[in-house]
């Protein structure tokens, strides 16, 4: 079996400027919402109380909500949980009630009148550790663009460097820019995720830059332009490229499907990160490449000229 | 060209058996035991105590089904948990107080597993479900109460030196000192840097004012040892609660995390977590006669008959009801050693306590006093020392009849009665036991069926070449979970996404292999070369996507905290054994498959389609 017949190599580089284009338009739009829209932080940078609870029956929100009036909390977000038996109750940080004072509360007022109901899970956090949170993890997404970079940079080219950067930036804007449309809860293991999307995807781009940097070497490819090398590597990468992300999508839709709603955020920031990984490193790293102004020069180091003798 | 040296089959089939050693005490599951060990460092646990438990357990008819040492506690393993609570119960009423009876489960594996370490991967609280507290020290409130030490300390120096000084301030981190001419100025900083080294001095000479700062060495002492100070107070009371794998560790510079398997009831853990102990000092009474009434039950008005820890078993004493000095007064309880090089405590006592010490020692020589730890309405008599002479001066010693983990032990339980610095609890998580079972069935079915998609996939496109593809992929889940139960490392929730995330992402290899043969056999290389071309072109690539991987990993490792953590120690070991499994393991297997044959016609790699020329 071969799923991939193909007869010519495809002309990427010629939709380049198609591509990248798409690209902005979507970039700006996941930073528009970004702005506007904002992540919906989970609990464990915000700070406050979340109780995970399961009924012996399905449960009625509103009357859940009701009942949770009577905590004179204000703002208190009440949602089911995967299913209709699990709720999830969020409660703000506040006043001086430590939180197991707080869900033994909750838990009286839900059991009120027989309600069958159990306390999965309780979870309170400080205001003081959120806000370490978000240094730490931006911390994390610099440190890892910049060794990528300087990585990249020795083992390849600046230009390379460069653009495996900006394709790589370009997935996790975009993935934050989903989270944030979709008001989906952004969450700490969620935050792994996209910097785990950070290392794989930039593999992808890797393995194309592999394979341009070797067709620069091959005297087949001696008197090809820039961009049919370029168009070359992609294509004969492409089944490589289908069959691979293929695999580790069916392992993040196995997680999807069968790893509940823990999972449920991690796998769903992956499966974004994985389709625009492939395109982000097919069609926007290898075009930002030769418009940086890519030779052959660049990777094939001119032989040492003999010293002459000189009268 | 495809074949192996020997050495090299071996060392494959060596990692595959050791490994395959070390994942099997996962499959054992657990069976129910008590687990004992000493609440103080004086008193050991060891053979005798074995003994002790042996007989008590055969008196009441409960056979264990094994009992070992291991480390500093005993684990008695029984076959239901019928019998387990009835041991517990028996095993209480046979040691008393100074131990601590936990019920546990450990892992059922044969013993000569146990004995070469191999153990299950230990579980996190998302997994087996428990209390989590992460828990803030109050350095500021520590600082304060040394600067005010610090203060008494002069003003007593000074005062005995007959130096006269006019006011201490105190302005966060540093003392003024007043006085009122050159020489005394000179007089006193002369006396401070004697006494007081760690402070830093700064002497203006027109105002006469003496400025002292603490030495920031001392300042980040302090705050180590304010933690420290706090972790083991937190220790002897999470004992109490009976935690058979508590996790108590510091967490940054002022933080600590307190991790309890298994408790289920927060408002108990936070209670006995948050509890303040107190110390009292009182006076004994030695009189035969009364200590007689007292013995026979009838203990005379204005005493107390209270228990004594000594390492041969608590014993009782008398003491009087009015107390003498109380731990506010106690500054440091430190073991340390006397003039003649015997172990002792250093007790260093306020300016208060100092003169009220001075006085009472001054009145009592040849009677004993009794220091009194209590804890939730108990009281237990630490010790009780001989007053030799009066002591004054704030500085008191401890010695005698003691040797160097007893020394420990007192001056842990002095201090445990004023915690060196209040601490705030600022996160928490309480996870159900149901809850933990479902996320581990949850992120089993993820990995078992992402497998198995993966597996018949490879197999329908690659063939042979497929299937020894999924081979080596399950090799490399099998190392990952042998490293990370011989690591003894955590494995949580997100730990076990990691664990299929990496086997997803390790696939790559493989298929960058197999890809990379299929071309060269398109471009007309014969099947061997091939395989030899296309391991060797693949090799470069799966080099450069796997360190770019790692370099995320080991940043997310570094920078992580919580779940992130757990999550980058597991991709960060799966990268690893990919690379070793992936090239190294399925060469060995393609070199067995096909490198025996001298002339290699043909390989099952899928179809080869070529283009039409």
């Amino acid at each position: 079996m071969e799923f991939f017949r193909i007869k010519r190599d495809i002309p990427f580089m010629s939709y380049g400027r198609l591509t990248t284009t798409i690209s902005l338009v979507t970039f700006v739009l996941a930073v528009v919402f970004l702005v506007i829209r904002g992540l919906n932080f989970s609990v464990e940078f915000t700070g406050g109380t979340v109780l995970e609870v399961q009924y012996a029956q399905a449960a009625e929100l509103s009357d859940v909500r009701h009942r949770l009036d009577k905590l004179g909390m204000g703002d208190v977000a009440v949602q089911n949980l995967g299913t209709s038996r699990d709720v999830m109750i969020r409660l703000p940080n506040k006043g001086n009630r430590s939180s197991a004072q707080l869900s033994e509360q909750v838990m009286q007022y839900l059991k009120d009148g027989n309600t069958q109901v159990d306390l999965r899970k309780v979870e309170f956090i400080g205001p003081q550790v959120g806000q370490e949170l978000v240094t730490h993890g931006l911390t994390a997404v610099i440190l890892v663009c910049i060794g990528i970079m300087i990585y990249l940079a020795v083992r390849f080219e600046w230009r390379f460097a460069v653009a495996a950067i900006i394709a790589n930036m370009h997935d996790v804007v975009i993935i934050l820019g989903c989270f944030a449309f979709f008001q989906w809860e952004f969450s700490l293991t969620v935050l792994a995720g996209v910097l785990a999307v950070l290392g794989y995807s930039v593999n992808e781009s890797v393995v194309v830059f592999d394979r341009i940097r070797e067709n620069f070497r091959k005297p087949a490819m001696r008197g090809k332009t820039v961009a049919q090398v370029i168009d070359n590597a992609i294509t004969s990468t492409m089944s490589r490229t289908i069959i691979t992300h293929g695999s580790t999508e069916a392992m993040v839709l196995s997680m999807l499907i069968f790893g509940g709603a823990a999972l449920h955020g991690f796998a769903t920031a992956l499966t974004i990160g994985i389709i625009f990984g492939i395109y982000s490193s097919v069609l926007v790293a290898s075009p930002i490449v030769m418009w940086l102004g890519l030779s052959r020069e660049n990777l094939i180091k001119p032989p040492k000229q003999k010293q002459e003798a000189v009268v | 060209m495809n074949r192996y040296p020997l050495w090299k089959y071996i060392v494959i089939v060596v990692a595959l058996i050791v490994a395959t050693i070390y994942t099997l005490p996962n499959f054992f599951g657990e069976t129910p035991a008590v687990q004992i060990s000493s609440s103080r460092q004086s008193i050991p646990v060891d053979t005798a105590l074995m003994g002790r438990i042996e007989d008590a357990l055969k008196a009441n008819k409960l056979t264990p089904d094994g009992m070992y040492l291991d480390g500093s506690s005993l684990k008695v393993r029984f076959k239901d948990t019928d019998t387990q609570i009835k041991a517990r119960d028996v095993i209480q009423q046979t040691l008393g107080d100074n131990y601590i009876i936990a019920l546990n489960l450990l892992a059922a594996s044969p013993t000569w597993m146990s004995q070469i370490k191999a153990n299950p991967m230990f579980l996190g609280l998302d997994l087996r479900g428990g209390v989590h507290f992460l828990l803030q020290v109050d350095m500021k409130a520590a600082l304060d109460k040394t600067m005010e030490r610090y203060s008494g300390d002069i003003r007593r120096e000074l005062k005995n030196k007959q130096v006269r000084y006019g006011t201490i301030t105190r302005a966060g981190n540093t003392l003024v000192l007043q006085l009122r001419d050159k020489e005394t100025l000179n007089n006193a900083a002369d006396i401070i840097a004697r006494q007081l080294p760690t402070l830093t001095q700064n002497s203006d000479d027109t105002s006469y004012k003496l400025t002292l700062t603490l030495k920031p060495e001392e300042i980040t002492r302090l705050q180590s040892d304010a933690v420290k100070q706090n972790i083991t107070t937190l220790h002897n009371r999470v004992n109490e609660l009976g935690v058979a794998e508590p996790i108590i560790q510091q967490a940054g510079a002022d933080r600590i995390v307190v991790q309890l398997p298994g408790v289920q009831d927060t408002a108990k853990a936070k209670d006995i977590l948050g509890r303040t102990a107190t110390l009292e000092v009182r006076m004994v009474e030695d009189d035969p006669a009364k200590m007689a009434e007292a013995m026979a039950g009838n203990v005379p008005v204005g005493y107390d008959l209270l228990d004594e820890l000594t390492p041969r078993g608590p014993t009782k004493i008398l003491v009087k009801k009015d107390v003498e000095l109380t731990g506010d007064n106690i500054n440091d309880a430190q073991p340390g050693f006397d003039q003649n090089g015997a172990p002792a405590v250093n007790i260093n006592l306020d300016s208060a306590g100092a003169s009220i010490f001075r006085q009472v020692t001054g009145e009592n020589i040849g009677k004993r006093m009794a220091m009194i730890l209590v804890e939730k309405g108990k009281s237990e008599v630490v010790t009780a020392p001989v007053i030799r002479s009066e002591i004054g001066g704030g500085r008191v010693e401890i010695s005698g009849s003691m040797n160097a983990a007893e020394a420990n032990d007192v001056a842990l339980l002095l201090r445990a009665g004023s915690l060196a610095a209040p601490m705030q609890i600022i996160e928490e998580r309480t996870i159900g036991p149901s809850l933990g079972k479902d996320n581990i069935d949850k992120g089993f079915h993820s990995t078992m069926w992402g497998f198995a998609a993966i597996a018949v996939f490879m197999f329908i496109y690659y063939r042979v070449f497929g299937v020894i593809s999924a081979l080596s992929l399950g090799c490399n889940l099998l190392f990952l979970v042998a490293i990370l139960s011989m690591l003894q490392a955590t494995l949580t929730l997100p730990g076990i996404a990691a664990i299929a995330l990496t086997l997803g992402m390790a696939i790559d290899s493989n298929v960058l292999i197999n890809e990379r043969i299929r071309e060269e056999l398109r471009h007309g290389f014969p099947p061997a070369s091939a395989i030899q071309a296309g391991y060797q072109h693949a090799w470069a690539t799966i080099i450069d996507s796997n360190v770019t991987s790692l370099i995320a990993g080991l940043a997310l490792l570094i920078f992580g905290s919580g779940p992130v953590r757990g999550f980058a120690v597991v991709h960060c070991l799966g990268i690893l054994t990919s690379m070793f499994s992936s090239v190294f393991v399925s060469r060995g297997l393609v070199n067995l498959w096909y490198g025996r044959k001298r002339r290699l016609a043909s390989i099952s790699i899928g179809q080869i389609w070529k283009p039409q020329q």
